[in-house]
């Protein structure tokens, strides 16, 4: 009897330990391996562009910014530089800087995503330049490769991104169409109601003049790291409410400025731009981008 | 009768080869040289050394229409070398369907001493000079990716680019390169006042050109110093705004103290290149020295230089001293450049209208 209760209380210990065991390796196994930063990882940072409370539509659709004024959209373009990644105990990955140029195109999909590699890490903040910055903005043109080239296939010919009378990229354009545009010089007089914001100056080469390069930092602790891991993609989802243009911490009247190109007041809507993006969510672990 | 036969062909296949090597090689190709009485160049050469293919390319490039909209503007059409690659007899250049611009083009000479571009210096490199005028809706309304998809096609430009830069492949880089590469051998340094500074051909100034010599260095070269004839900074000259209110500098700045400031043009080769000023408003070397005199308008940006102690603003200048000014200024004509025919237009029928 004595003896049978040993070995129960045996046969029990060893079970206790079994499920122990298989326990620990269950949870092992559902935290994957700890991030090996001699290994790298697919990293992408997605730019879904949104108006306010809706999603983004191009002409004729409608949306009201904060002085109540309707206006549709034409084109959207940006360039995004310059990423960044931050890990929780402060260290940083910086992404080769010649791999980190990307244009957004608001009306193709395929352009919403900046794709790179990083080391593998849990990420906790993401930094970008919303423009593209002025050590590149002065480069010889063989070192202005991919989008910032003229090239057919590669560049930015569709948006028209530089200002070739004052070298430099237009960091951003946003053109539509409002009503309530004038028909004389100070509006559209070509009479197609159209307003026009194109957005850059790096600073200035020889002079100093304005610098509308916009670094942007956006902190991923809330929505979701960026867990990067070889074989696998991350994504950090953003939105960009392009209604921030209007309604940003520069409230602004589209009729009462329907362009501005290179100019002192384009610096209001420049210091809108930060308060454009926000994280929505961060998608891990992903095998492919038809999972996004 | 096989031995001579032989000794026949080797002569027959000498002479074809000979005549071969004179036809790809008509003289040797100097490439770029720094005038004696130069100062170093601004350009960086060892980025895009000037070879003699990439320079043949850049002349082709220089007077191809296809830069335009719709084929009908070369750099050439508004840059004409008997004028010193100005646009001779224009105040403002015309470009694309008989545009007007509100600028006078300004000359391409001695491109690698510049170290900004145009009127206002709004381009700091001369490899994205081209963009300004292709992107220009009034002067060639056309994009660099345009440009390049048309020179791809043409059955001429992948073997050119292949000799200039080995390979056929046209881009960007390679595109603003070559023409850089013509702009650069634009050097204009062999007018007679060149030939007196480097003691060339026992040339010497006339007793009244010495005179204009001594007060053009007392008044003048301040702005326009030797031997480019400018100091390349940015200035304000007194000739008052122009109708369209051309801000100059400033519009690049966007500083209320650069406004109205333009570039200080090269006197170089003045005799071709007029109307005078960043608008052409002024037709005659005299009207301009007439400005100097006595026409200058004050505002608050006007040059300092131009502020006299008695309170008037200009530069005194007797009737006298004008004349011998003037007799100066004619020894900064230089015929040898206006005329040298390398850089004439190739004769391949590109099709560009000379304006």
């Amino acid at each position: 009897m004595k003896t049978k209760k040993i070995i129960n209380t045996i046969a029990w210990k060893y079970l206790l330990l079994a499920v122990t065991i298989f326990m620990a390796a269950a949870c092992s196994k559902k935290n994957t391996p700890g991030p090996d930063a001699t290994k790298t990882g697919a990293f992408s940072v997605e730019f879904d562009n949104i108006m306010g409370e809706e999603t983004l539509g191009f002409h004729p659709r409608e949306y009201t910014n904060a002085r109540g004024e309707k206006f549709s959209v034409k084109l959207l373009q940006y360039f995004i530089s310059n990423i960044k990644l931050y890990r929780a105990d402060g260290t940083e990955y910086t992404v080769p800087q010649e791999e980190s140029y990307f244009l957004i195109n608001g009306q193709d999909r395929a352009t919403r995503f900046t794709r790179v590699t990083a080391p593998e890490g849990d990420y906790t903040k993401v930094s970008f330049i919303l423009g593209v910055d002025a050590e590149r903005s002065k480069m010889p043109v063989e070192e202005r490769k991919g989008v910032l080239s003229f090239n057919p296939e590669d560049g930015h010919e569709g948006g028209g991104m530089y200002w070739g009378w004052n070298s430099g990229y237009i960091f951003f354009k946003l053109e539509g169409y409002c009503d309530l545009i004038s028909d004389d010089q100070q509006g559209d007089p070509t009479g197609n109601k159209q307003f026009k914001y194109h957005i850059g100056g790096f600073g200035g080469y020889s002079a100093p003049t304005i610098n509308n390069i916009k670094v942007i930092t956006v902190d991923l602790t809330q929505a979701g790291p960026a867990k990067v891991r070889e074989g696998l993609r991350s994504n950090v989802h953003l939105f960009v409410d392009i209604m921030q243009v209007f309604n940003g911490p520069h409230t602004f009247s589209i009729p009462e400025h329907p362009n501005v190109m290179f100019s002192e007041y384009s610096v209001n809507i420049a210091n809108n731009f930060p308060a454009m993006f926000s994280h929505d969510h961060t998608e891990n672990f992903i095998k492919s981008e038809d999972e996004l | 009768m096989m031995k001579k036969l032989l000794v026949l062909g080797i002569l027959v296949a000498l002479v074809i080869a000979c005549k071969k090597g004179n036809d790809v090689l008509p003289d040797v190709f100097a490439g770029f040289e720094s005038p004696a009485n130069f100062p170093e160049p601004e350009y960086d050469f060892s980025r895009n050394p000037v070879t003699e293919a990439g320079f043949e390319l850049g002349r082709r490039l220089f007077y191809e229409p296809r830069f335009s909209r719709n084929n009908t503007i070369a750099c050439g059409s508004c840059h004409i070398q008997s004028a010193s690659f100005t646009h001779h007899g224009h105040d403002v250049s015309h470009g694309i369907d008989d545009r007007l611009g509100t600028r006078n083009p300004m000359p391409i000479v001695n491109m690698a001493w510049q170290r900004e571009f145009f009127w206002d210096g709004g381009v700091f490199d001369l490899d994205l000079a081209a963009i300004n005028a292709i992107t220009s809706p009034v002067e060639m309304d056309e994009t660099v990716p345009n440009v390049i998809r048309k020179l791809r096609e043409h059955p001429d430009y992948p073997a050119l680019f292949k000799k200039a830069f080995g390979t056929e492949e046209i881009t960007d880089a390679r595109l603003l390169r070559a023409l850089s590469q013509f702009m650069l051998m634009a050097v204009s340094a062999n007018s007679k006042y060149d030939q007196v500074m480097r003691n060339e051909n026992g040339a010497t100034f006339t007793e009244s050109e010495q005179k204009g010599y001594l007060f053009f260095r007392e008044h003048c070269a301040g702005c326009h110093s030797e031997p480019l004839f400018t100091d390349r900074s940015y200035r304000n000259n007194g000739i008052g705004p122009n109708r369209v209110n051309d801000i100059g500098r400033d519009s690049v700045t966007l500083n209320p103290s650069d406004r109205y400031k333009f570039k200080v043009p090269s006197l170089r080769n003045w005799q071709y290149t007029a109307p005078y000023m960043h608008d052409g408003r002024f037709l005659s070397l005299n009207r301009v020295l007439e400005h100097y005199r006595s026409g200058m308008v004050d505002s608050e940006t006007l040059d300092p230089v131009f502020r006299q102690s008695d309170g008037t603003i200009g530069i005194p200048m007797t009737d006298e001293d004008k004349e011998h000014l003037m007799a100066f200024l004619q020894t900064l004509n230089d015929r040898d450049f206006v005329t040298n025919p390398l850089f004439a237009e190739p004769e391949v029928g590109g099709g560009m209208i000379v304006k």
